[in-house]
């Protein structure tokens, strides 16, 4: 029987039997549309997580302490040796040692509450110098900066994010306002832009002069050069320049710490390009598992296939005998059954990717829990998942093909 | 009455069929000899079980013998593969069938059909041309778009007749084709099959239970236990015996 034929009979067959039809292909809609989904929003979030680290800039460098310091130490800025000093931090300034460094911005933690009047808020503060807004690529919506001076005098000033600001002042203006951060009385001299949808969001932090932070927040003691840092942001002389920037770091902080040739680093460089990576390899294997997921349901529905294509097989027994005694090979009838799988789970595909397309596309900027949902749909994606509807229909159809081929022509016509 | 030097359409020398159940074996053909020449109209009778019809799948080329030899147009059927056999069913052989054995999904147009979409390289306009040739030759031009169910016994066997006869082969043969009609319907179809024999010089095999169509044959076969007991031909010296018999019929 040639092709067109071969696709005509199965379009009969399958339209034959409309509802049964229908529904074996639901499985297969259900399938191909939840892969489409699921990627959608899989791919949505990877690219998202990605543009969101762009905005930092991709001239940013972060060193943190400690050799085995998460890779996410940026987060938190958290290594667990206390092996950055402010003093590395200043090394990295100098122009023959550090060429290629712009900036150097260290930063501290702090954490406790911060009290005005009846309102309180808990709070993850920072420790800063005048360099971090640019290394971190903030502004100042109203009032100004920590200054050097502010740094050198450990005044009692602090920075406030937007959602803070609001928590503790609503709508006035906080500038020239106090609050206490951990029963010590700041004033407030700027607030910061709302960074919201960046990945590192300040909104909900403080900022305070680095030494403020050391000596009157955590209670640290020692010279001020020796203050220990959470971490060190360094913007390198442009983004090209980010890898020779990285090697002057690495070259300085060595010699500083007199770390031996075969000895590791005992702080750890991370770049933008770096946390990308990490990041997206997170995300890879996100997608790779909402893919499996969506794909056991495409799987689902190719048993569901294989199901009908048996119970038709043997309804349709006798047709195979008469098909086969007026002239039908053997392959012929494999042929019809395989068509009519395929068929099946081609439409089914074609209608899941339709499905899936849909979903993605009006699903594209919906909230969930407070996180906006994006989606991208990826041509390729879609192909692929009509290409493996075919394949299920393939290999879930070729069983009951080969079931109805192998009938005996004889005992097919006395079926009853 | 085909003239000249006879032509064997159907060769069986010493062919048995067995069937094995459980431990015993059941012998449907035992030691069967037959020549059927081209021309020929050969009714098979015989009690029931006796083997008619696994001898009638053996020629169709439906089922093989277990032992002997079926030689088909000068064709050992036994050298055949599974493909050339299904090829021969189409080409060399059309097979009536008690049940009609018609796709009910199908117009009797599509039905009559199917041996040529199998047969490849024929174009659907010819397909449908020879088709409506053939449901023309058995008297249903009015009935090309009916389905099965839409259509009498005899007009279903009438369909059937059709499709064993689209592909114009020389052979026809049909396993008591008027086992499920009325009277008035078998004597339309075995009408049908004797015209197709004078008229067409088709040769026809034609198993029955039924006097009337046995007294269309030339010659009659009549079996008992998987062996032939009688073989004999059957004298038609008048038209007019013929037209008495069709008037008994009516
Ligand atoms: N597939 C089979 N398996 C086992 N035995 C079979 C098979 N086909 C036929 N037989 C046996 O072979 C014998 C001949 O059967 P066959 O169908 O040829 O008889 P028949 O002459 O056509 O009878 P009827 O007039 O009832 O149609 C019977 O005993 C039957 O039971
Ligand atoms: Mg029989």
């Amino acid at each position: 029987m040639n092709p067109g034929l071969l696709i005509s009979t199965a379009f009969g067959s399958v339209g034959a039997n409309k509802l049964r039809a229908g529904l074996t292909l639901l499985g297969i809609v259900i399938g191909v549309s939840s892969v489409i989904a699921m990627m959608a929003v899989g791919r949505g979030a990877q690219i998202s997580v990605t543009s969101r680290i762009s905005e930092l800039g991709t001239d940013l460098i972060t060193v943190s302490p400690g050799a085995q310091a998460l890779r996410f130490a940026f987060f938190g800025g958290g290594g667990n040796s206390d092996v950055l000093s402010l003093e590395d931090a200043l090394s990295l300034k100098d122009d023959v040692f550090a060429p290629d460094v712009r900036l150097v911005a260290p930063e501290n933690s702090f954490s406790g509450s911060a009290v005005v009047g009846s309102e309180s808020t808990f709070v993850n503060g920072v420790g800063i110098t005048a360099e971090y807004l640019e290394a971190r690529n903030l502004s100042i919506a109203s009032g100004r900066n920590i200054t050097n001076a502010d740094v050198e005098n450990i005044a009692l000033v602090a920075v406030l994010g937007s959602e803070v600001s609001e928590t503790l002042f609503g709508q006035r203006n906080p500038v020239g306002a106090t609050l206490k951060i951990s029963s010590r009385e700041f004033t407030v001299v700027g607030v910061l832009d709302s960074q919201e949808g960046t990945i590192f969001n300040p909104d909900n932090s403080i900022l305070v002069p680095i030494n403020t932070a050391h000596y009157r927040l955590n209670n640290g003691t020692g010279l001020f050069n020796s203050i220990s840092l959470g971490s060190i942001n360094v913007l390198a002389s442009s983004e090209d320049t980010v890898d020779d920037a990285r090697t002057d770091v690495s070259t300085v902080l060595r010699l500083r710490h007199e770390l031996a040739a075969d000895e590791d680093d005992d702080f750890l460089i991370t770049t933008q390009q770096d946390t990308i990576e990490t990041l997206e390899g997170t995300q890879g294997t996100f997608v790779i598992l909402l893919g499996s997921i969506a794909g056991i349901s495409l799987l689902v529905g190719g048993i569901g296939v294989m199901n009908i294509m048996l119970v038709s097989v043997t309804e349709r027994t006798r047709e195979i005998g008469i098909r086969r005694a007026v002239g039908a090979k053997r392959r012929d009838i494999l042929f019809q059954f395989v068509a009519e799988a395929i068929l099946m789970t081609f439409a089914g595909g074609i209608l899941g990717v339709l499905a899936g397309w849909a979903i993605a596309y009006f699903g594209n900027g919906a909230t969930v829990d407070g996180d906006i949902i994006e989606t991208v749909i990826e041509t390729h994606i879609a192909i692929i998942a009509l290409g493996v509807s075919v394949a299920v229909g393939l290999f879930f159809g070729i069983y009951p093909a080969v079931r109805a081929a192998s009938l005996n022509p004889i005992e097919a016509l006395r079926h009853e | 009455m085909t003239s000249g030097t006879p032509t064997p359409v159907i060769e069986l020398t010493n062919v048995s069929r067995e069937f094995q159940l459980g431990t015993h074996s059941v012998r449907a053909l035992d030691g069967i000899s037959l020549t059927i020449q081209l021309g020929e109209m050969v009714a098979i009778i015989g009690p029931s079980g006796s083997g008619k019809s696994t001898l009638m799948n053996t020629l169709g080329c439906l089922d093989q013998p277990s032992s002997g030899v079926f030689v088909l147009n000068g064709q050992n059927v036994s050298d055949l593969s599974d493909n050339q056999l299904a090829e021969t069913r189409s080409h060399q052989l059309g097979f009536v069938f008690q049940s009609y054995n018609l796709l009910p999904r199908e117009t009797a147009l599509s039905n009559v059909e199917l041996p040529l979409k199998y047969s490849g390289g024929i174009k659907g306009k010819d397909r449908r041309a020879a088709a409506r040739a053939a449901l023309d030759r058995v008297g249903l031009s009015e009935r090309y778009d009916h389905r099965p169910m839409q259509m009498s016994g005899g007009e279903q066997q009438r369909v059937a007749i059709a499709r064993a006869l689209v592909r114009n082969p020389e052979l026809i043969l049909a396993d008591e084709p008027t086992g499920n009609l009325d009277s008035k319907s078998s004597a339309e179809v075995i009408e049908m099959l004797r015209s197709l024999n004078e008229d067409d010089g088709k040769t026809i095999v034609v198993v029955t239970h039924d006097p009337e169509v046995a007294e269309a044959a030339k010659r009659i076969i009549a079996f008992r236990d998987g062996q032939i007991v009688e073989d004999r031909p059957i004298d038609h010296p008048t038209d007019s015996v013929t037209d008495e018999t069709n008037e008994n019929a009516e």
